[in-house]
């Protein structure tokens, strides 16, 4: 276990290394000289003369080979330090963490929503098998399957907030502010994990330890809830950390939605703004929180899972 | 984290799948899982729902009653009348004619991208089974890189940093998706490479070339084609995201997506703007989803069971 927790721990920076290359090369394809939209960002209305954005571009030593630019920009990375934004000329890494609770908040109470809405109606769907039940909620699995983030939004925007002036539309503070964007992006992975969770329950059901539990005699409820759901969940538990990153980038969309003051509203307002650095620093940030959320997860399913054995990982 | 993704995208990824085992024994099975298909009611209304929105686009011309981009400003905002059947949207537009159109944009993005990604993943993948040793890492790190990290996430970098256009809607969605793919296809071409008719093309003299497009790709091709429609769903939903954040379409080109954002602003005031292209948005990906998981059952009837 602590092995493979630190082979694990000793790849994420090899990932994050290549990400950031990913990221720097995005930014180097960006048009437009840097300089320039700096000045014109500045002062819009009127055209930065030649002089000033040549001196701009010897300041921000954008003249300098692209290798020795990334190889800058690391260091700072490495040190926390993202470089600023061209807009408000603020420390990129500061920005984004403290819009950072704001994510986890909206990430966070979806993920839960999901995974107790989710779990049980796959969980249920499968014991009662072709119940009306049964049909019910593949049927709203499906429905939530199919209905993107951003049209479930307004929907929801329309009929609590406009209609029935029930819930907020948009804002961030109290608890009725974050459900109507939570549910928003809950649905596509509840959705998910309702499936997931009905097709291994199904299956877990068929095997043969399941069988001898009900030959001697253990009740039903017994039989579900200790024999059968532990090994169904296995794979859930591991789905839980690519439905995070379904999240994540879900959150994006819904936080410019409901005007949802987070990461993903900074990195949207920065494309339009065309602040670079920003964007850059939003992609690396995010693989971070992704690549950490996924070592955990990973750990977690390694810790409720003794059959996989640590040391011999091959793929 | 790779087994995780071959789950999500379904049941029957691995190469040695019954997926797999079926679609290289297709033509003598066909007519009983074709059976099988079209008589499960939930696939039908999938096909059908497909069908009708890939004709609804290929007939916008005849179709629609008026041009989807003539702007009018004394027509804005009218309700369904006889002469605009869906009501006009702020710019005076006909909206029937703009969803019409728009299912053009939308399923034609999307084919594009399906393209450019099968195109990059085929190659990849067979350049990496095939040749195996440092390429094969190289490759496969980059896959590894790619699947590490939340795709649309990167899609929405790349879409911004290139600027706001539908081209690099389908570069960024092309680029951040392809990774999945050519792992499977990498997966297929180990198990292809040790096959006879692999050997016996090499025994005759075949180039490296020629056994990678004659013998390899012919054998990925069908399977692989199936697993993309599968995913048609996902890359629209993907798609039409960026689309809707302002990323693509820009105006007056109808996209249901960049229709979606049109009416935003305008929720109190006309919710109609907003309703139908969320709905058509909605029936197309439930209508890839319904047939996806038709074609799943049919093809993988051992692990997948209704």
């Amino acid at each position: 276990m602590r092995d493979y927790a630190a082979r694990r721990l000793l790849t994420l920076p090899l990932l994050l290394l290549g990400i950031s290359i990913v990221s720097f090369t995005l930014l180097n394809l960006a048009p437009g000289d840097p300089a320039y939209i700096i000045l014109k960002q500045q002062s819009p209305g009127e055209a930065p003369s030649r002089e000033a954005v040549l001196a701009l571009r010897q300041e921000l030593h954008l003249d300098d080979p692209a290798p020795l630019r990334y190889g800058r920009w690391l260091v700072g990375a490495v040190q926390g330090d993202l470089g600023e934004s061209y807009r408000s000329s603020t420390p990129i890494s500061k920005e984004l963490w403290r819009r950072f609770p704001a994510t986890v908040m909206l990430t966070g109470v979806s993920l839960a929503l999901a995974v107790f809405i989710g779990i049980p109606l796959g969980i249920t769907s499968a014991v009662w098998r072709g119940s009306l039940l049964d049909g019910l909620s593949r049927l709203l699995a499906l429905i939530g399957a199919s209905v993107p983030s951003y049209v479930l939004a307004l929907l929801l925007i329309l009929l609590f907030a406009v209609k029935l002036h029930l819930l907020p539309a948009i804002g961030y503070g109290s608890p009725k502010h974050v459900l109507l964007p939570a549910i928003a992006l809950a649905a596509g992975t509840s959705a998910q994990l309702m499936r997931l969770t009905r097709a291994t329950m199904l299956e877990v059901v068929r095997q043969d330890y399941v069988r001898t539990a009900r030959a001697k005699g253990l009740p039903e409820r017994v039989v579900i809830g200790r024999h059968a759901l532990r090994n169904a969940l296995l794979p859930v538990v591991t789905v839980l950390g690519v439905n995070l990153g379904h999240l994540l980038g879900g959150a994006v969309i819904v936080e410019t939605i409901f005007g949802w003051p987070g990461v993903g509203k900074y990195a949207v307002d920065a494309i339009f703004l065309r602040d670079y650095p920003v964007i850059q620093g939003f992609v690396l940030y995010m693989a971070l929180i992704f690549l950490l959320a996924n070592l955990i997860m990973d750990l977690a399913y390694r810790w409720l899972d003794p059959r996989l054995h640590f040391g011999k990982q091959g793929s | 984290m790779r087994r995780t993704l071959s789950r999500i995208k379904g049941a029957g990824l691995r190469s040695r799948s019954p997926v797999l085992r079926f679609l290289t024994a297709l033509p003598g099975r066909m007519p009983r899982r074709l059976h099988i298909f079209l008589t499960d009611p939930a696939s039908l209304l999938g096909l059908l729902i497909v069908a009708a929105i890939v004709a609804a686009a290929l007939a916008a011309p005849v179709l629609a009653p008026h041009d989807p981009t003539a702007v009018s400003l004394e027509r804005r905002l009218l309700t369904p009348n006889s002469e605009y059947p869906l009501g006009t949207d702020h710019l005076g537009r006909d909206e029937l004619s703009r969803l019409l159109y728009g299912a053009r944009t939308t399923l034609g993005t999307a084919s594009v991208v399906l393209m450019a990604v099968m195109t990059i993943a085929v190659t990849v993948g067979i350049l990496s089974g095939y040749y195996g040793g440092r390429l094969d890492t190289l490759l496969m790190g980059l896959v590894d890189l790619l699947l590490a990290f939340p795709g649309l996430i990167l899609a929405v970098a790349i879409a911004g940093t290139l600027g706001p256009s539908l081209i690099n809607v389908m570069i960024a969605m092309a680029a951040v998706w392809w990774a999945g793919y050519a792992r499977l296809i990498r997966g297929m071409v180990l198990s292809l490479r040790q096959r006879e008719f692999v050997e016996a093309a090499r025994a005759i003299g075949a180039s490296d070339r020629r056994i990678m497009i004659t013998h390899i790709s012919r054998n990925i091709l069908g399977p692989v084609v199936v697993l993309a429609t599968l995913d048609m769903g996902w890359i629209i939903l993907g798609i039409s995201g960026l689309n809707y954040l302002g990323l693509g379409a820009q105006p007056p080109t109808p996209e249901w997506g960049a229709m979606l954002n049109d009416g935003r602003p305008l929720l109190q005031l006309a919710p109609r703007m907003m309703l139908y292209p969320g709905a058509a948005i909605f029936l197309v990906v439930l209508g890839f989803n319904l047939l996806g998981d038709g074609l799943r059952d049919v093809l993988d009837p051992t692990t997948y069971q209704r």
